[in-house]
């Protein structure tokens, strides 16, 4: 092996054991990990934000000729009035200038992709249903789907007191809310088993070749 | 002190080192589980092998160091399946740590791909990589008119015009589906905007802990495919035939989540016989 190759493997190796410290209890290594892992992130994003964004659209830019962005440098200028108690109100003008367009471009976008679009989804499981090709499978799957979106909202409409029959269904809604969040805590759960094991690897195999 | 106050009381500690053992023991011991392939990843599976020699899709890495070990499993074969496909593949990393990782795994399909064919794939001609940029919602709107409003240059500093590959590539016109690979919220946006916004066909390969909350996409066709975690990503390992670290690791996962579900168990006894204990008492 490297080196080079060698070194930073150990280095990720130590700092690995460092956050792996904290499962006994907090300590100074962890510490020590935690802010260097901050702080590196930090440093390296500021690194790629200056590459990628203000040399090739401000400096290459200007370098170039168009001098139409200067106003964009200046309104990103103004954000930095907000250190100052005197002159932060000057920073609401390229904030309103920037909600303005980040409202605008998304509320349409928004709407359609996550509410026409689901409520679009929606129906078509009772068309679907009705479909010539729509077998058993896929009606039994889409009622309980219909079940599992009606239920799950009448637990969350308060305009009628839940008892009842109102309450019966809403009932089934925290029912079906729950095995949802089954099956995300499932997930979840091994999405950090998945942490654990990439580590694990890591250091028997790249860094001890304990193979 | 009951056997029941003792399950109750157990320290926490006790809980890590048997799931760290149980790891470790499973890392070690030579087995293997069964990978059963679900619709959702045959589907991108299928998708991309249907995709003719020339043809181009556009890979998005969006995620970072931290949740590298789900996710980089499904860009390195995706990538593979791409080479051998012969398909050109558009890369962005819209993560402002992913860069480098996205380019050193580039590196590595790049490598492993000449290792196993002989064949070396360049960029410019084969893959391009575009790197990064701020503000992904405003990104994949401009590369949604063209790629080279938000990206004059690659990641390289090189003009796309001067690459071979992009000359018959302007916008989302020109490649067959987004594939996204994602940590990061940054899915949500090529939902909205990529999908939403171009109507280009998508699928995605997220963490464990994203996977359920974008199903209701892939139920109203929004997108095409899901992978969810390390296990989708030891579906799409099995699929183009290479398995690695994510098959490797769902024999971990079975062990570990074994434990898990001992210790819930021993959790729940203890906490009923506990109030069934109280309940008497009061009486």
């Amino acid at each position: 092996m490297h080196w080079g190759t060698m070194i930073s493997t150990t280095v990720g190796a130590l700092l690995t054991l460092a956050v792996f410290s904290f499962l006994y209890k907090d300590n100074p290594f962890y510490k020590f990990a935690e802010h260097l892992m901050v702080g590196v992130s930090a440093g390296y994003w500021v690194v790629i934000l200056y590459y990628t964004v203000f040399v090739p659209n401000v400096v290459g830019k200007l370098q170039a000729g168009q001098w139409y962005y200067l106003i964009p440098a200046v309104l990103g200028l103004l954000m930095w009035a907000r250190l100052t108690r005197k002159w932060s109100w000057v920073s609401r003008y390229p904030l309103a200038f920037y909600l303005g367009i980040a409202t605008g471009v998304a509320i349409p976008l928004e709407m359609k992709a996550k509410i026409i679009e689901q409520l679009n989804g929606s129906v078509d499981l009772v068309t679907q249903m009705y479909s010539a090709q729509a077998g058993w499978a896929t009606v039994v799957n889409n009622i309980l789907i219909l079940i599992g979106v009606i239920s799950g909202l009448i637990y969350f409409f308060f305009s009628k007191a839940h008892t009842g029959a109102t309450g019966g269904v809403a009932k089934l809604g925290i029912g079906i809310l729950m095995i949802g969040f089954g099956a995300s805590f499932g997930f979840t759960v091994m999405a950090r088993v998945s942490l654990l094991i990439e580590r694990l690897q890591f250091l028997l195999f790249d860094w001890l070749h304990w193979y | 002190m009951a056997l029941w106050d003792k399950m109750f009381a157990i320290d926490r500690r006790w809980v890590y080192l048997a799931l760290g053992l149980s790891v470790l023991i499973s890392l070690k011991i030579p087995f293997s589980i069964p990978v059963p392939v679900s619709k959702e990843a045959r589907n991108i599976y299928n998708f991309v092998d249907t995709l003719k020699a020339g043809d181009a899709v556009h890979l998005a890495i969006d995620y970072d160091p931290s949740t590298l070990a789900e996710l980089h499993p499904m860009t390195l074969s995706i990538l593979k399946q791409c080479f051998e496909k012969k398909i050109k593949v558009v890369i962005t990393a819209l993560h402002q740590n992913g860069p480098g990782m996205a380019a050193e795994a580039i590196d590595t399909a790049v490598a492993r791909h000449l290792a196993r064919t002989g064949e070396k794939k360049i960029n410019g001609v084969d893959y391009v990589f575009l790197g990064y940029k701020p503000y992904p919602s405003l990104i994949i709107l401009g590369m949604g008119q063209n790629y080279r409003i938000p990206f004059p240059t690659d990641y390289y500093n090189v003009p796309l015009d001067s690459l071979p590959m992009m000359k018959k590539i302007q916008n989302y016109n020109n490649v067959k589906a987004i594939l996204n690979i994602s940590g990061t919220s940054a899915t949500d946006y090529w939902i909205t905007y990529g999908n939403g916004r171009y109507r280009v066909p998508l699928a995605i390969g997220v963490t464990g802990v994203m996977a359920t909350d974008y199903y209701p996409y892939w139920q109203t066709g929004q997108i095409f495919g899901i992978l969810g975690g390390l296990k989708g990503a030891a579906e799409y390992e099995t699929l183009v035939g290479t398995p690695g670290k994510a098959v490797d690791g769902m024999k971990v996962q079975m062990v570990a989540h074994l434990i898990i579900i001992v210790f819930i168990l021993v959790g729940n006894i203890g906490y009923f016989a506990e109030r069934k204990r109280r309940g008497q008492e009061t009486l």
